[in-house]
């Protein structure tokens, strides 16, 4: 390795060069593609788009139509239980499943395919079974029922209230394998030395997880807080295979507006108007954040 | 290993078959047995020209295809002829100049006589040019009923919606769910329409989406149909499905007592092995008022560059609209043809009522040719929470709903 | 927990299931009685349970017949096994008038896989190296819009995206479908790698240092070989992701280069007929194949993490 050195000793210039190299494909996707389209999105909400883009500006009409239509409303409710929820579901369902798994178990391939393979599946398919498995006719109800318990009821899709613990549900078995796959990936990166050392001091094993394992894997719960926060927001597929938004607009979650606005009302304006609110509210929660942590000087 | 081999012989194939000049990808929805078997008319009509059909079928009407027909289009990519419900869709593609002007073809094949009725080539109409080629005829003012339901609930089948609307307690006593209404939004709000044609009457209608009149819409007329929609949502609890096959599948089994549909409900009646007036009862107009609507489906064509291609354009064009695909494609499809000199005598009962009907010239134009899709979704997210919310009140929805149709366009 | 152990007794089929789950116990019989591995082999088998029983639902499912479906309960075995909706899944299916089911876009599906996600790693695993150990003023700015940009949903980014690669000049081609997925693969990729790579041991990278290896040669000698459980959990996210696309694959191709999911929605999605759920559910589960057969493989390359651990020290 040290006799391949290029030119010599290789000068600061020269490393930072190359790593500005290696970083222009990401520079040009973030500029172009989401800096870009993000201020392309914005303009075009305050137009009045209908089937193709178009410069006509409207002020804030669309605006005041979205925060005015009770769908809306509704949706970003529903988004915030759904989000708050399976945040905290995933990331402890998935913590717990690694630390399990990573006890030097029998049959570790076995069970991590269990718990990981409903996210190789496509959502349509996945919405249809938890569909049926949920249905009071031929599912878990009738079942419980069958087995003498006549006044069982469970008909989460079926009941407004509470559709939206029922697409929860299926969310949770979708996604919480990956997560655990991540905290997996994470506690193999810890070093084996900190493990006998807490041994060796008589730490106890819960104590050492919450106290020294976790804080070690901050970079990788970050990871998953992002992966999981992401694809809540943009949470559609799983809503339309299950309840297509209903019972009537009950369980409708703003990326499924955002999309049935553009596309099926063909008014992009207003689909526009509804994706900026989420990628403000976005942007208000991550970009301190991310500045924050991201820019903070952790190493170099 | 012998798909295998059909993959690789194919992909071989391919790039050859494109190189022939009119090869022209079709891109449409209709992917169900019947939507297929109908298709299948359609392109063996186009091969026999010497053209070629490249078939390009999604899935999923509205939200899955449309995005992936603009992009292309859009995207400087076009296919050579595309599917759109006829009416408001297309416009503003015509508008900016990417789909082609049918009106040469349509002078030289005198569509104008032909085609009945005339509001289906309206709807092809932007300032006076002709832009797609009509194939098909669908409406949607149907009330199918199980014979075998009001048999177990004991009361005869019904003729109209009020007596199908008092028969109601009996069915459900039976444990019958009186009317199956699936849940996706696009149901009720159909249901809605048809409600409102069948009560409120074709005038009333067209004051509603024609002309936008909200007074009409805030008015005693739709006060009563929201009065019928009511008793809908009273008599629909209980129908816990999606899909609307889904709901007229209770209606096939008996397990519930009847389904407002449109006439492609025919074709899940005709898979059981079921038949009209003994097995199930159709009433058109919910037997109140017999008009139906004229909804249905087109092909649309973006300009091409391509010479050969833009003149197997016209080729299909014609062929759509030519007698004998006209037949062909519609007895499969189950939905009426778009003229009236053809002789359809192997249509079924219920095919039969509504072509006699359609003779009369009882008809509405489709709500989707009257109001452009943003209206008709604000009704539609409407009408889904009316009929899953009991605690919304007729005189609440009908506010909203007076207020989207001030503001539709 | 009540409702799942019930259950498991009511249905039969869940013989298999129990099984399997008790297999480690009666295999290990020195260590049954341990209260740690009761615990332990408990949780996960009650967590494998409820992961297992939507398959279970599928796979039973898919090998009865529509008449038996239509009997309603979901849960029983099927009476009479028939593997008819598996070969009308893969081969007979009508997708518009094509009938040769998910067998058309299989390759088509490989055909865009294998490239997207090559390309798509490699241009993430680099940048996250970069940003974790070679950071430059500015950088950390574009990693944040980055990261904002994951919140975007797909659907709002396709005219942009159509636009953009009109521009290029590669709208309709494979190309264009390989940047697409990986400009939408980037932010959740880039911040893996970078977090996982500024997690890894700093003296590692120092010495390297050092020792005057330059950019490429740490990230080829030293930081490729530590991270392959992070690089399992990419491929994992990218496979899934890319095989199980739907909307880029139609949108940005044209129908001769479909891929397979557009075959899966149009037999799983047919919005007028009879649905067939048993071959809806054996279309999803021989397209989810691929990603499955991934998800196995790379368990090795989990097991090789624990090595690299150790090594560490």
């Amino acid at each position: 390795m040290r006799s391949h050195a290029p030119a010599g000793r290789p000068s600061q210039l020269f490393r930072n060069l190359n790593s500005k190299i290696a970083l222009i494909p990401m520079i040009l996707i973030a500029l172009v593609v989401f800096l870009g389209g993000t201020v392309w999105t914005v303009v075009y909400s305050f137009t009045n788009s209908k089937l193709l883009p178009r410069l006509k500006f409207v002020g804030l009409e669309q605006y005041e139509r979205l925060w005015d239509a009770p769908r809306w409303i509704i949706s970003i409710q529903n988004l915030a239980i759904y989000g708050i929820l399976s945040l905290i579901f995933s990331l402890v369902i998935g913590f717990v499943l690694a630390a399990l798994m990573d006890q030097k178990i029998r049959f570790e391939n076995t069970f991590r395919t269990i718990f990981l393979y409903p996210f190789a599946l496509s959502f349509i398919v996945t919405g249809l079974v938890w569909q049926w498995i949920l249905n009071p006719e031929y599912g878990i109800q009738s079942i419980v029922r069958s087995l003498g318990f006549p006044g069982f009821t469970f008909d989460p899709l079926y009941n407004s209230d509470i559709v939206i613990y029922g697409i929860l549900i299926a969310g949770l078995w979708q996604g919480t394998g990956l997560v655990m796959c991540l905290m997996l990936a994470g506690l193999r990166g810890i070093d084996e030395d900190i493990w006998k050392a807490a041994r060796v001091d008589g730490i106890p094993m819960w104590r050492t997880y919450i106290f020294i394992i976790i804080p070690m894997m901050r970079p990788v719960f970050i990871t998953t807080l992002v992966l999981i926060a992401s694809g809540i927001v943009k949470v559609y597929d799983l809503v339309v295979a299950q309840t297509s938004g209903g019972p009537g607009i009950a369980s409708e979650v703003p990326a499924k507006y955002v999309y049935d606005y553009m596309f099926q009302a063909q008014n992009l304006g207003q689909g526009f108007a509804a994706s900026t609110m989420m990628l403000i509210t976005v942007a208000i929660i991550i970009v301190p954040w991310a500045y924050l942590e991201f820019g903070g000087k952790k190493r170099g | 290993m012998r798909a295998l081999k059909a993959i690789l012989v194919a992909s071989v194939l391919m790039p050859a078959a494109h190189a022939g000049a009119a090869d022209l990808e079709v891109t449409h929805w209709w992917t169900s047995g019947g939507e297929a078997a109908a298709v299948k008319e359609l392109a063996k009509a186009f091969d026999a020209t010497g053209n070629k059909w490249v078939d390009g079928a999604i899935a999923g009407s509205g939200g899955t295809a449309r995005p992936i027909m603009i992009s292309r289009i859009t995207g400087g990519d076009p296919m050579g002829a595309t599917q759109f419900n006829h009416g408001r869709q297309a416009e503003e593609l015509v508008q900016s100049g990417l789909m082609r002007d049918l009106t040469a073809v349509a002078e030289k094949e005198k569509w104008k006589e032909i085609i009945k009725p005339a509001s289906l080539l309206d709807s092809c109409t932007i300032d006076g040019k002709i832009y797609c080629a009509p194939v098909n005829i669908h409406s949607w003012q149907w009330l199918w009923l199980s014979n075998a339901a009001f048999k177990t609930a004991g009361v005869p089948v019904p003729k109209n919606w009020n007596e199908f609307v008092a028969a109601a307690p009996a069915l459900e006593k039976a444990g019958i769910v009186p009317l199956a209404v699936g849940g996706q939004p696009w149901q009720t709000s159909g249901a809605f329409n048809v409600l409102m044609v069948a009560i409120a009457g074709k005038d009333v209608f067209q004051k509603v989406f024609g002309e936008k009149d909200e007074d009409v819409a805030a008015g005693p007329e739709i006060g009563k149909v929201f009065k019928a929609a009511d008793d809908a949502r009273r008599m629909s609890k209980g129908s816990n499905v999606q899909d609307w096959n889904q709901a007229t599948n209770m209606v096939i089994t008996a397990k519930a007592g009847g389904q407002i549909m449109g006439d492609w409900a025919q074709g899940e009646f005709a898979l059981a092995g079921q038949k009209a007036g003994t097995d199930y009862t159709c009433l058109p107009g919910l037997g109140v008022n017999e008009v139906i609507s004229t909804d249905g489906d087109a092909f649309y064509f973006p300009v091409l560059k391509d010479a050969e291609k833009s003149k197997a354009q016209e080729v299909l064009a014609s062929t759509i609209v030519s007698p004998k695909v006209q037949v062909a494609f519609n007895l499969k499809k189950g939905s009426l043809p778009i003229r009236g000199d053809i002789d359809l005598s192997a249509a079924n009962d219920c095919m039969k009522k509504g072509l006699d009907i359609l003779a009369k010239g009882n008809v509405v134009r489709s709500v989707n040719q009257l109001l452009s899709a943003d209206s008709a979704k604000q009704l539609e997210d409407l009408f889904s929470e009316f009929f899953a919310n009991p605690s919304m009140t007729p005189d609440a929805a009908q506010k909203r709903f007076a207020d989207i149709i001030a503001s539709a366009d | 927990m009540a409702n799942v152990s019930s259950l498991n007794t009511a249905a039969a089929g869940f013989d298999a299931v129990s099984a399997e789950v008790a297999g480690p116990r009666g295999r290990k019989p020195r260590k049954i009685l341990s209260r740690r591995n009761i615990i332990l082999y408990g949780l996960l088998g009650l967590a494998a349970l409820y992961y297992l029983l939507p398959l279970y639902v599928m796979v039973v499912t898919s090998m009865k017949g529509m008449p038996e479906i239509r009997l309603g309960n979901i849960f029983s075995p099927p009476v009479e096994i028939t593997f008819e909706p598996w070969v009308k899944a893969w081969a007979t299916a009508c997708t518009g008038l094509n009938c040769d089911g998910l067998s058309r876009g299989f390759w088509n599906s490989v055909r865009i896989l294998l490239p997207s996600v090559v390309v798509s790693i490699a241009v993430a695993s680099v940048s996250g190296y970069a940003l974790a150990n070679w950071r430059f003023k500015g950088a950390d700015l574009f990693f944040s819009i980055l990261i904002v940009g994951a919140f975007i949903p797909y659907q709002v980014m396709i005219y942009p995206i159509v636009i953009l690669l009109r521009e290029l000049g590669v709208y309709g081609t494979l190309t264009g479908l390989v940047i697409v997925h990986t400009i939408f693969g980037m932010p959740i990729l880039t911040l893996l790698f970078r977090n996982y790579f500024t997690s890894l041991p700093e003296e590692l990278f120092k010495a390297a240092r050092i020792d005057g290896a330059g950019f490429w040669q740490i990230y080829f000698r030293i930081m490729l070989p530590m991270a392959l459980p992070i690089f399992v959990v990419a491929m994992i996210l990218q496979v899934t992701g890319i095989w199980n696309d739907f909307l880029f694959g139609v949108v940005f191709t044209r129908p001769d280069s479909y891929p397979m999911t557009v075959q899966l929605n149009n037999i799983v999605n047919s919005v007028q007929g009879v649905k067939e759920y048993n071959v809806n559910m054996a279309a999803t589960l021989l397209t989810g194949a691929v990603p499955l057969i991934v998800y196995f493989i790379s368990g090795r390359l989990f097991v090789r993490g624990i090595a690299a651990g150790a090594v560490k020290g």
